[in-house]
């Protein structure tokens, strides 16, 4: 039981490496940055703006500029979670609702943001 | 709030304001303790070498913190190099721990290749390790799935556990899992009847070694330095006569004792980050090459017998 679990987390791993910018797996997210959609930029353990307005059908790409690796996570856990994004990877995530999405790095939750969608 | 020099050989005496901001200042890595019955000291690695062990210990264990391995940025462009050279500082002690502590961030991305070379290295000191994850440990796709099958051995819930050595009670305490938007470090209500329990009908006079990752003291607000339910786990810990708090994540060291409990921040062996306050997030710091070593390092601790002060001393890996 160990080994199959341990192989297969193993080659969930290499593949992350070999194709980092796809490390996102939810099927609403897109695999490399929007090139038209605004960006949320990780600076120093801080989103930028800390608050988005977009249109409905809008993506958003988060691009993380910091030594350190962090998440983009939904405050809900449900609607929209990256996989960690190390150094200059991204997430991207397509808002289909209008509403307010606020979020949060997981590995430091003192870092939040809120994406605002407007019909 | 800088500091240097002047501590270089050992602070004794109760830990007033002037002492815990030296501390502050204080860069090292690895935690030797030593263990007779009554309050925590530490002194550096390469003092213990030089002057031997204290009479008074029972038994010696260390504590190293934050590792990092896989961290190949401009901070430290490899951190297994200075990982290694802190084993290697252990390994040379005169006297040979029990057993050593890590106190989480073993990795930097939960990457298995990353947990190899981490363990690779480790095995060179020999010694029975422990561990608590760090966040950069609970990674995969399966939250903490793969540290807990590979450190998580005869732990309970996401991987807490406590044993007891020469008649110190030790508990390993997870606070990096399920953390709430907005938020800092947090046990969770299962962990923390778990510890309830754990400390039930333990006689009040047991030393009681406590360690976790991130403080469980407030260290920051703005960072996120500091556990949110700790409150709660020092309430089970107050009847106890000797209780020692030992944590990583904050690669800097820092002490506070507040009655019976004397928390302590370890050095990371990768890299440095600043001291709350001095920089605009407590991401990595970038030093000159030069003087990397010097801001990371290892450091040894002793308990001595009840009622005599604290003494602690970091040994830079340069030293």
């Amino acid at each position: 039981m160990r080994l199959p679990l341990a192989a297969a987390l193993s080659a969930a791993a290499v593949l992350t490496v070999a194709l980092p910018l796809a490390g996102v797996a939810m099927a609403a997210q897109a695999t490399a940055p929007a090139a038209s959609g605004p960006t949320v930029k990780i600076d120093n353990f801080v989103f930028g703006p800390a608050t988005l307005t977009v249109k409905v059908g809008t993506t958003v790409t988060w691009v993380n500029n910091d030594d350190i690796p962090h998440t983009v996570v939904a405050n809900d856990h449900v609607t929209f979670k990256s996989k960690v994004l190390d150094t200059d990877q991204s997430f991207s995530f397509t808002f289909t609702k209008p509403g307010e999405y606020p979020y949060f790095c997981s590995l430091h939750p003192h870092m939040t943001g809120k994406v605002v969608v407007q019909a | 709030m800088g500091h240097s020099g002047d501590n270089e050989n050992g602070e004794r005496g109760s830990i007033g304001r002037r002492g815990l901001l030296k501390c502050m200042g204080w860069t090292g890595t690895g935690v030797l303790w030593t263990i007779a019955g009554g309050v925590p000291s530490a002194i550096g690695l390469d003092q213990a070498m030089a002057a031997g062990m204290p009479a008074t210990k029972a038994f010696t264990f260390m504590q190293i913190s934050d590792s990092h391995i896989g961290f190949m940025k401009p901070a430290n462009p490899d951190s297994r190099v200075t990982y290694r050279e802190a084993i290697g500082k252990i390994k040379a002690l005169p006297q040979r721990p029990d057993f050593m502590i890590h106190t989480g961030d073993i990795s930097q991305l939960s990457k298995p290749e990353e947990f190899d070379d981490a363990d690779q290295i480790v095995r060179e000191s020999g010694l029975n390790t422990f561990y608590v994850p760090g966040e950069h440990d609970v990674l995969d796709d399966d939250n903490g799935k793969l540290y807990l099958e590979r450190y998580g051995k005869g732990s309970k819930g996401a991987g807490w556990y406590s044993f007891d050595h020469n008649g110190v009670h030790f508990v390993a305490l997870i606070n990096v899992l399920s953390l709430k938007a907005g938020g800092a470090g947090s046990f969770g209500p299962e962990q923390l009847a778990w510890l309830k329990d754990d400390l039930a009908g333990r006689s009040a006079s047991q030393p009681v070694v406590v360690y976790t990752h991130v403080p469980m003291w407030l260290i920051s607000q703005d960072w996120g330095w500091g556990t949110d339910d700790a409150a709660e786990a020092l309430g089970y810990l107050a009847r106890f006569g000797s209780v020692t708090v030992l944590n990583g994540h904050i690669h800097q060291i820092m002490q506070k004792v507040e009655g019976n409990v004397a928390f302590y921040t370890a050095n990371s062996t990768a890299f440095p980050q600043p001291a709350p306050g001095t920089a605009p997030s407590p991401g990595p710091m970038k030093v000159p090459e030069d003087r990397l070593r010097s801001v990371l390092g290892i450091r040894k601790v002793d308990f001595i017998k009840t009622g005599t002060p604290l003494a602690i001393t970091n040994t830079a890996l340069s030293a």
